[in-house]
């Protein structure tokens, strides 16, 4: 399997229920295949930091077996829309 | 020995099971057993290892030179805090260390950071609690005053 980051961003979408998901490639930056995503779903609401992150870990677990870095950020609709407007 | 460490100082995903090492006959054989020997070994380690001090990071490099941005990353956040006196393992020494900590933790990545026997998170997750503002009631918590609380004390 590949890891591309239309792949990352449709599983995203898909199993987090995602309304806005951000992959960006940063391998070129690193001598390996790197990721940094921003997911935005509801899913997020009332969950702790941590948790959010797992989910995210949870949903690409086989991916993230031939992604040697891999950033995330996670917000519910609500934080996104503030981080807009600023 | 050595060449099992040279041959790990490379830029070497996690899941690699097996090593190649030179036997004295001068062969290379794959050592997978002594991997699957030491990984129960390295879970019960670390379980005493992330209670013993209060704050534990698992990193690339080592405090005074990480070898990786996001280990870096998470030496100067703490370090803002004012907090520099706790343990930092390299998982760079140690394959068995590095693959084991992200199986103990249930995390993919390294830097990995524990509060107090907790797990916290990585780099993004120290960088946000630390933007926010989480970063320092939970040093309070552990009963350590972050330094920029006195920074700011003295500024206004």
């Amino acid at each position: 399997m590949s890891v591309t980051a239309d792949h990352i961003r449709e599983k995203l979408t898909k199993e987090l229920g995602a309304v806005h998901v951000d992959v960006e490639d940063t391998s070129p930056n690193r001598c390996a295949t790197s990721y940094k995503v921003l997911v935005v779903s509801s899913q997020f609401e009332g969950k702790p930091l941590l948790q959010r992150h797992r989910m995210v870990n949870t949903c690409l677990a086989e991916e993230l077996k031939e992604i040697h870095a891999f950033e995330q950020k996670t917000l519910t609709p609500e934080q996104w829309e503030k981080q807009k407007s600023q | 020995m050595n060449s099992l460490i040279g041959s790990t100082v490379r830029c070497l995903r996690s899941g690699a099971a097996s090593f190649l090492s030179r036997r004295a006959d001068g062969r290379v054989c794959t050592v997978s057993a002594r991997l699957l020997c030491s990984a129960s070994d390295i879970q019960k380690d670390l379980g005493e290892m992330v209670k013993k001090d209060k704050v534990v990071v698992f990193m690339k490099g080592t405090k005074a030179q990480p070898m990786c941005g996001f280990s870096n990353a998470v030496v100067q956040i703490l370090r803002m805090h004012g907090v520099d006196d706790y343990a930092s393992y390299n998982v760079l020494d140690d394959q068995d260390l590095r693959q084991g900590v992200k199986v103990f933790s249930n995390w993919p990545t390294i830097p990995q950071v524990y509060f107090n026997g907790e797990f916290v998170g990585g780099c993004d997750i120290l960088l946000q609690m630390h933007q926010n503002g989480d970063l320092v009631e939970e040093l309070k918590k552990l009963g350590i005053r972050s330094a920029l609380l006195d920074a700011e004390k003295e500024s206004k």
